[in-house]
């Protein structure tokens, strides 16, 4: 468990590491087509140490946020609460804070950068479908994830991958926009600056699928495995975890909020299609083993 | 002269190890206290929910004043419990009587519909429960705490330093897991 741990800090360094050469890549080719120097160097060195920094610091905040969890009180979740503090107990940590997503398909996740600041979120669907014993083979899974610090790599790829997104289509717009501009005023000037904003969004564009691959090195699907063993030795009743993830195997999957930066921080895929149960591009960016080997990996302990 | 050299780095390395053991036993010690204290807690929240539940199930019950006493005697002492092994049989008592209680609650149909009641179950077994969590996670670090005072070389360091053995907390399961929702 203490290796682990130190990988996963590890794995974080790595992380802001190859996101400060990345953008600061960007920046500098931007720089030399511009011919402006450094300044483009410097300013994307400077968006990539404020991401770094953010998704450290706040990853937890936005990835709750683009959830849309609320935070709930002990009295309007009593068992949630009680299920969560046992749990804490066991594992020797503070108790996480709570909250609830609201979605139908029954799901869950954990985020946050140590125990000491940890988050525990569930779907009003998992709180509707599961009983108290399989609640809390949910929940030990989850903690799981705290305790290992895996909380920590999801959370900074999540907020990571997001941003990159967020820029590569913040650059993609500007190109189009930009370029009706152009047309509209029939001047020339404008046709190397769209060009190059046109560039830069390509390139990001290109990047995405490269993130997704970094995603699964980071969060390899094995983790699950742990986190499910180490959950159901929290427990210290695996059947608990076992009859949930049987009943996550006929539930809808289909999330409102579901997206790929954040879809390896659940404890099961969500999917973006509503009837079907993996898109193609989700199957692609698969994050986790499939439930049947997970419920099979359980029962031979 | 190479000699020298040589016998100080071992006593480098020595001195190395003893240091990391004397930390290790240190935060194990720490842990253990940690989880005590844990412990003590989630008692004592058990022993706050009997003056409520024994209220309760009077406004219903009202010849069944042995069970009554019963509890509330070992609720008292349980409160006035010191040490690891009295703790732990004042629990026994306090888990003997807090079943008597809920059986007797069987005959009372009204009361085990009672809002309350209800509510004052569900954080008896969320109590209980945690009772039991506290225990496993304090058993799991004496565990390691007395392996490591009685396997060498860790033995010398934790003789040293006066580190002793800690006991560890046995009590009747309380209801939990799969039948913890039926308490009787």
């Amino acid at each position: 468990m203490y290796e682990q741990i130190a990988a996963n800090k590890r794995k974080t360094a790595i992380l802001f590491v190859l996101a400060v050469l990345l953008l600061g890549g960007v920046g500098y080719t931007l720089g030399l087509l511009t011919d402006s120097g450094p300044v483009g160097l410097v300013i994307a060195l400077v968006v990539a140490v404020v991401m770094s920094v953010g998704s450290y610091l706040y990853g937890d905040r936005i990835v709750l946020a683009s959830t849309r969890a609320k935070e709930v009180s002990k009295q309007d979740a009593p068992r949630l609460h009680n299920l969560v503090e046992g749990l804490a107990i066991a594992a020797g940590i503070p108790k996480p804070k709570i909250w609830i997503v609201p979605e139908s398909a029954p799901n869950a996740f954990a985020t946050g950068r140590d125990p000491e600041h940890s988050h525990v979120a569930v779907t009003q669907g998992l709180l509707e479908t599961m009983n108290r014993v399989e609640l809390e083979g949910v929940i030990g899974h989850e903690m799981a994830h705290v305790l290992d610090r895996d909380i920590l790599v999801g959370t900074v790829v999540a907020t990571l991958v997001g941003a990159a997104v967020l820029l590569a289509e913040f650059f993609m717009r500007m190109w189009w926009w930009g370029g009706f501009r152009g047309r509209r005023g029939s001047d020339s000037g404008g046709g190397a600056a769209s060009a190059i904003i046109f560039a830069v969004g390509f390139l990001l564009l290109i990047l995405a699928p490269i993130f997704g691959q970094l995603i699964r090195l980071a969060v390899s699907r094995n983790r699950e495995f742990l986190a499910d063993a180490q959950g159901a030795m929290l427990t210290r009743y695996p059947p608990g975890l076992i009859a949930a993830l049987k009943k996550l195997q006929s539930a809808p999957t289909a999330m409102r909020s579901a997206n790929n930066a954040t879809a390896h921080l659940w404890l099961n895929q969500p999917s973006r299609l509503e009837g079907e149960r993996l898109g193609t591009l989700e199957r692609l960016f698969s994050t986790h083993p499939p439930l049947a080997e997970r419920i099979r990996r359980l029962e031979e302990m | 002269m190479n000699a020298w050299w040589i016998v100080l780095g071992i006593v480098v390395l020595v001195l190395l190890a003893a240091i990391w053991i004397y930390n290790r036993l240190v935060s194990l010690r720490t842990r253990v206290d940690n989880g005590w204290s844990q412990i003590d807690v989630q008692l004592r929240r058990r022993a706050d929910l009997i003056p409520n539940l024994v209220e309760t199930v009077k406004g219903y019950a009202t010849h069944e004043r042995e069970v009554f006493e019963h509890v509330t005697e070992a609720r008292a002492r349980s409160i006035g419990a010191t040490g690891v092994s009295d703790q732990a049989d004042a629990e026994d008592q306090v888990t003997a009587g807090l079943r008597q209680l809920l059986a007797v609650v069987e005959n009372y149909p009204d009361l085990k519909a009672n809002e309350n009641f209800l509510a004052l179950q569900e954080e008896l077994v969320a109590t209980e429960s945690k009772i039991a969590y506290a225990r496993q996670f304090y058993n799991d670090q004496v565990m390691r705490l007395n392996t490591l005072i009685q396997s060498f070389p860790s033995s010398v360091v934790a003789g040293a330093f006066g580190f002793t053995e800690r006991p560890f907390f046995e009590i009747d399961e309380p209801t939990r897991g799969p039948v913890s929702v039926d308490l009787s």
